[in-house]
């Protein structure tokens, strides 16, 4: 879960990370009010999770409360890389000497942790590491060890800061490590790391991504999460411990295990070129355990996406057998009732599968179209998917 | 011989009294293997069917000979099992729990490599599966027989779909690595295990989106390995930035798409399927014509 910049801020106060002084705000009047509290120059930012917003015209300083709530004005309500400005940051605006980079984050390639550090800060990263790979420090980060204040010391050494950062940056450092792994965050970055003019060393932005694996572990981070930008048959299928993605098309998929439904969405697009270009309208994976109410919650959430026009169903009996799927499948129909019209697309494989397919035979349910392979079945519901109206 | 799990192989179950834990503790015992023992603090003394439960991985190692352990205890627990399995040297760890923080599967990496005496395979994995000799971990045991194809995959049903695609010919052992962006064990590391393996002719190796943990196995098979491999990528029309049910599984930017796996795979002389349909058949093309 990637954070917006006064979330990862207010986190990085938490454990002393120097940032600007400020709050959030979501109307104009409310930025003025926390210009006024603030005195003098303040940087208002649009809370959006994308880079470029300065580019986009979504930082801007303003000499004055009055100028603050013009400003916060101008940006709320902005679209920046299809994400609309909702809340703004206002805070005291830096005397900015110098511009550095600072990240610590998981090295999935190396299976461990890395600090990256650069002088040359306040651009978009990738592009150092493309134009200037030398000025770029790659530190990686023994996770049995950790990072201390020497260790800090010497990967700002490494990224090229100069000597009068150093020991400001330093400490920054060892408390931004101690963020990443008291969060359990796979990613910390402070771009631009400033220099003040005073000399101080102050985290100007900042971005953190939460692992959610480890949100039993925290209980402060489920309120962290963006309810707003999350699709409402997302957020359902979360509330019921589902795991689904709304995508773009009009073929329901339900599957067992991760790695199938994706394979499945790929044999469904490809199929759906024959018929006028139909594509999954979802990814919903349900797991080993296909219990008929696990598939009645499946069941109710698709075909309550009016995108649907058919759904497939596609399971690899392994642990669970196909006659317990196909008995779900039954119930969950008889669950739902007259509200289950689409043509529903079954292929049973695996454990038990004569069963399964039997079970449904015999049920007679008239939504209910049996295939025999995986490609056959995602032909049909792509088929029963261009013909519905 | 199959590769890392062989009819000798004596397996212990970290959380064998869990409900996972003791629901495939059987199922593997029902499948052949070797259940020497379980394990867990609190209730050591007593047993599973006659499979005794032991205070310490130590303990199942030193009185009933354990070289594997499965691990099925909740996320929360995982790190202090697995560490506690690695101190012990336990010669194959295989984690079967889905769900763990990547800090903490990133410290027992790194343990691991320090103490430089365990396998891990997993987490987030179905495990590993010699057909007719031994299984670990939760992949059904009766979808195939024995056979020569090696299989190393990052999905379980993908896993089990394609053992099903190629039961006339069998495997040597099938190997689930996960799905978790850290892993114990990885795609190249099964390829040289079958590599080696006498019993092993042909190699199935299946990928997802995410990582580059495919084109890293690319590269090495096109310089180590000799045995014919094809392969699969799922997840061709994932979007960018949605993590598809597996922690790791996740295209960010212009990274870890399954188009640029199967062209360095496709680069590196590995034949690719569409489909698994066709993966299987590519397979049996080349098993025909051996």
């Amino acid at each position: 879960m990637d954070l917006f910049e006064h979330q990862a801020k207010e986190i990085f106060a938490q454990y002393g990370v120097p940032v600007p002084t400020g709050k959030v705000a979501t109307t104009p009047d409310e930025a003025r009010a926390i210009a006024q509290g603030l005195g003098g120059r303040v940087v208002v930012k649009a809370q959006v999770k994308a880079g470029g917003r300065g580019k986009a015209g979504g930082v801007k300083v303003a000499d004055d409360a009055a100028d603050a709530e013009a400003k916060a004005k101008a940006i709320l309500g902005m679209d920046i890389k299809g994400h609309t400005v909702h809340k703004v940051l206002v805070e005291n605006a830096s005397a900015i000497a110098e511009e550095y980079y600072a990240s610590f984050l998981l090295d999935r390639a190396n299976r461990t942790f890395l600090a990256m550090c650069s002088s040359e800060g306040g651009m978009e990263i990738e592009e150092v590491a493309a134009t200037k790979p030398e000025m770029l420090a790659r530190v990686p980060i023994d996770p049995l060890v950790g990072v201390d204040l020497a260790l800090a010391r010497s990967i700002a050494e490494q990224g090229h800061l100069p000597a009068a950062a150093l020991d400001g940056a330093a400490e920054l450092l060892e408390k931004l490590w101690k963020v990443f792994v008291g969060e359990d965050s796979t990613l910390v970055e402070v771009n631009p790391l400033i220099l003040t003019a005073d000399g101080k060393v102050v985290a100007l932005d900042g971005k953190v991504s939460l692992d959610e694996n480890a949100g039993f572990r925290h209980e402060s981070h489920a309120a962290l999460e963006d309810k707003s930008a999350v699709d409402p048959l997302e957020q359902l299928a979360k509330e019921k411990d589902l795991n689904y993605v709304k995508l773009e098309g009009s073929v329901g998929i339900i599957g067992n295990g991760a790695g199938l439904v994706m394979s499945t969405l790929d044999v469904v697009t490809y199929a759906g070129e024959e018929f006028g270009g139909q594509k999954p309208a979802n990814f919903l994976d349900i797991g080993g355990g296909a219990s008929a109410q696990v598939m009645a919650d499946g069941l109710s959430i698709i075909l309550g996406d009016p995108d649907v026009k058919s759904v497939f169903v596609n399971i690899f009996g392994g642990i669970t057998s196909c006659d317990a799927v196909a008995n779900g499948i039954v119930q969950a129909l008889a669950l739902l009732g007259g509200s289950a019209t689409k043509p529903l697309v079954v292929r049973l494989d695996g454990n038990n599968v004569v069963e399964g397919r039997r079970i449904l035979d015999e049920a007679g349910l008239p939504v209910v179209h049996l295939e025999d392979t995986m490609d056959g079945a995602a032909r049909k519901a792509a088929e029963l998917a261009s013909i519905a109206v | 011989m199959a590769i890392w799990l062989t009819e000798n192989s004596k397996i212990t179950v970290q959380g064998i009294t869990g409900g996972e834990g003791s629901k495939h503790a059987r199922r593997m015992v029902k499948a052949g293997t070797n259940v020497v023992s379980g394990v867990n603090a609190r209730k050591a003394g007593t047993d599973l069917d006659g499979i005794p439960v032991l205070g310490s991985v130590k303990e199942a190692m030193d009185t009933t000979g354990a070289d594997v352990s499965v691990v099925f205890v909740p996320p929360a627990f995982v790190k202090d099992a697995v560490l506690e399995a690695i101190d012990a040297h336990m010669p194959l760890i295989v984690v079967i729990t889905e769900g763990i923080p990547v800090h903490d599967s990133t410290e027992f990496y790194a343990h691991s490599l320090k103490v430089g005496k365990s396998r891990i395979i997993g987490p987030n994995c179905p495990g590993i599966a010699s057909p007719g000799k031994s299984n670990a971990g939760i992949i059904p045991a009766d979808i195939t027989p024995g056979g020569r194809i090696g299989l190393v995959s990052k999905s379980g049903t993908l896993t089990y779909q394609m053992m099903y695609e190629l039961r006339d010919f069998g495997f040597s052992t099938c190997v689930g690595i996960g799905g978790d962006p850290v892993i114990g064990t990885t795609h190249i590391d099964a390829l040289d295990a079958f590599e080696a393996d006498p019993e092993t002719d042909a190699i199935v190796m299946i990928g997802e989106i995410g990582g580059d943990a495919e084109e890293r196995a690319a590269a090495h098979v096109d310089e180590h390995i000799t045995k014919p491999v094809v392969g699969y990528v799922a997840g061709f029309t994932a979007p960018e930035g949605k993590t598809m049910g597996h922690a790791g599984a996740i295209i960010s930017g212009s990274s870890g798409t399954a188009q640029a796996k199967k062209e360095a795979l496709e680069k590196a002389g590995v034949r690719v399927g569409k489909t698994p349909s066709e993966t299987a058949q590519l397979m049996k093309e080349i098993m025909r014509n051996r």
